[in-house]
């Protein structure tokens, strides 16, 4: 080419010499297309909508392949403060969105069910109400439960509501506690605050009765370890006054946060087939719009005489089971309020030597007395041979129990149904196809805590 | 039993080798290992869409079959649980995976097999879930020892 028009140049004037100057060529781009960025020409139409954000353009999800060789793999946890506790995820990412992930458990296991093996029956109780540390009562009245059934004792209608007030109390206070790291994990800092200080009047009735902020071993086989303390109603009545107008202050920062919407609505969607598929129980089943929950199906601990509503929600997201959990509160205060009202005069625990060790007086005045204290504090009571699974609504699920005993003092087998460990095997389809930013406020929405995941 | 529910009667017929009992309330149902997924499916039909639980029960020399593998099963629309059972030998261990029916059984069959080392066959994902993967041995299983620590005090092994 070169050769043709120097030729023609050359044949109009013989005397030009073919010079390049620079910046004389034609540009092959255009100045704003590298670096700088264009100006809209047009001030109208679906440019100027998305510029306002009336239009959102996603153009982060791509519908092309993407090979398999550009999917990164990355490690979220263990030591990562979203993830509550230990839980380790490993989620396969292309560019911002997570297409397969999968939990990987087990760093807080402590094996306690063998523990459990070691321990006889009523030493078991301190070992169970450490494995869900938010929710120690639904523990300890589940494995009592278990027990007590295979003893074949009832407990009397005092230490019943007794249970009944302790577990509703307890599941405010872990409802409480999950709305504030839920909140944490999307950015409303001060919802961490707010849920934590509130929860903390509900421990401080559970130190004044129990001596204990957590693990309380207060419910035990047989019924309670002691009765409620001086003052009881006074503590409750002020509980039942106080969080009720925090909530509604809650529901001013939250319900209808544009922020907190836009973060929640939507996302870590688990539609009611499939968490009936796979065993999801507690609030991310009710948030999908079904109507179980144990204390109304295979009532406990004359639960069933008390009036409250299950609520649900509509679309199973990460919204509705933050609702869920706030009106589970309200739920939860009623019948607490009811139980503060009816409470049943009596006995705190059940009247059988077997079983519960005799009032210190009597052992200073009956020799049965102090063979029972002994033998009690020593051996532990037998309990006849069988095998029996309770249930109890903790306020994660369905926490069940399955204990076999072979006729000895220690029972042969004590098998956990952790609430949290089932609903954990969900994350992998409610996180697909999600972006990667949304997996906190996903796992923050199920609530999991690792002691009853890997017990 | 005698008073079975109609859901439990119709599987009751179909099954003669299943044995139906009642444990302090609840109602077990006893399979044979050869037919836990003819009757897994048959209790699915019936209305038993969540299985809550699978574990095991290490029986040792106490019963001929070593294993009991225990699941439980809960039908939302009867309002009814169902516990099955069935037991395996000391030798290689195993029982079909409940998971291709239901998917929820996934983690609680990892747990099983890391526990007490039965195979689960069909599980898609049959791997340790608590333990560290190179573990040896299955901590529930009872002649697995619980270990202990030394007691750091002077002339402590004079203790015992």
């Amino acid at each position: 080419m070169t050769d043709e028009r120097t030729a023609e140049e050359t044949a109009e004037s013989p005397d030009t010499v073919d010079l390049w100057v620079a910046g004389t060529e034609e540009s092959q781009f255009s100045p704003t297309e590298e670096g700088a960025q264009e100006i809209a020409r047009d001030d109208s139409g679906r440019r100027l909508d998305e510029q306002f954000g009336r239009v959102v353009d996603d153009d982060y999800v791509f519908d092309d392949e993407i090979a398999e060789d550009e999917r990164m793999i990355i490690n979220m946890g263990p030591q990562h403060p979203s993830t509550h506790g230990v839980l380790r995820l490993q989620l396969e990412l292309e560019g911002e969105i997570i297409r397969r992930s999968k939990p990987i458990i087990g760093y807080l296991h402590t094996g306690m069910e063998k523990t459990a093996e070691q321990l006889n029956f009523s030493q078991g109780g301190t070992n169970v109400t450490r494995m869900d540390y938010l929710a120690p009562f639904h523990n300890e009245l589940g494995y009592s439960l278990a027990v007590e059934r295979l003893l074949g004792i009832e407990v009397p209608p005092r230490a019943a509501a007794m249970r009944v007030l302790l577990t509703e109390l307890n599941r405010v206070s872990s409802h409480l506690v999950a709305l504030a790291t839920n909140g944490m994990d999307v950015g409303a800092i001060s919802m961490m605050l707010y849920g934590f200080r509130e929860r903390e009047s509900i421990l401080a009735f559970f130190e004044k009765t129990t001596g204990l902020r957590m693990n309380h071993n207060f419910i035990r086989p047989g019924g309670l370890a002691a009765d409620l303390p001086v003052g009881w109603k006074d503590d409750v009545a002020a509980i039942l006054e106080d969080i009720p107008a925090r909530l509604a202050q809650y529901d001013d920062l939250l319900k209808d946060n544009p922020i907190w919407i836009l973060r929640t609505r939507g996302v870590g969607v688990i539609s009611a087939e499939e968490a009936i598929a796979y065993g999801i129980t507690g609030p991310p089943l009710r948030a999908a719009g079904v109507k179980w929950d144990l204390r109304k199906e295979f009532p406990y601990s004359g639960i069933e005489k008390y009036e409250f509503e299950v609520p649900i929600g509509t679309q199973g997201d990460v919204y509705d089971r933050y609702r869920v959990r706030v009106d589970e509160i309200h739920e939860s205060l009623k019948i607490v309020e009811q139980v503060m009202d009816s409470m049943p005069k009596g006995d705190y625990r059940v009247d059988d030597r077997k079983v519960t060790p005799p009032p210190r007086a009597r052992i200073d005045e009956s020799m049965e007395a102090l063979i029972h204290h002994f033998k009690l504090f020593t051996e532990g009571f037998k309990v006849p041979a069988g095998e029996t699974y309770v249930a109890v609504e903790s306020p994660r699920g369905e926490l069940g129990f399955y204990v076999v005993s072979d006729g000895e003092a220690k029972p042969y087998r004590m098998h956990t149904r952790g609430p949290s460990f089932a609903n954990l095997q969900a994350l992998p389809i409610t996180m697909a196809d999600s972006l990667m930013a949304d997996t906190v406020a996903t796992i923050a929405s199920m609530d999991p805590v690792m002691g009853d995941v890997d017990r | 039993m005698t008073d079975l529910q109609p859901v439990l009667e119709a599987l009751d017929g179909d099954f003669e080798n299943v044995v139906f009992e009642d444990s302090l309330g609840q109602i077990v149902a006893r399979v044979p290992n050869a037919e836990w997924t003819a009757f897994a499916v048959a209790a699915k039909d019936a209305g038993f869409e969540v299985c809550v639980d699978v574990t095991a029960v290490d029986w040792m020399r106490q019963r001929p079959e070593r294993f009991e593998i225990v699941a439980n099963l809960l039908s939302m629309q009867h309002q009814l649980r169902l516990r099955i059972t069935t037991t395996t030998g000391r030798e290689d261990p195993s029982v079909d995976s409940l998971c291709p029916l239901w998917p929820g059984a996934n983690f609680a069959e990892r747990e099983a097999f890391d526990m007490f080392g039965i195979t689960f066959d069909g599980h898609p994902d049959l791997t340790r879930i608590l333990m560290p993967d190179d573990w040896e041995g299955h901590p529930l299983r009872k002649d697995f020892g619980v270990g202990s620590v030394p007691v750091q005090f002077k002339k402590s092994h004079q203790v015992n």
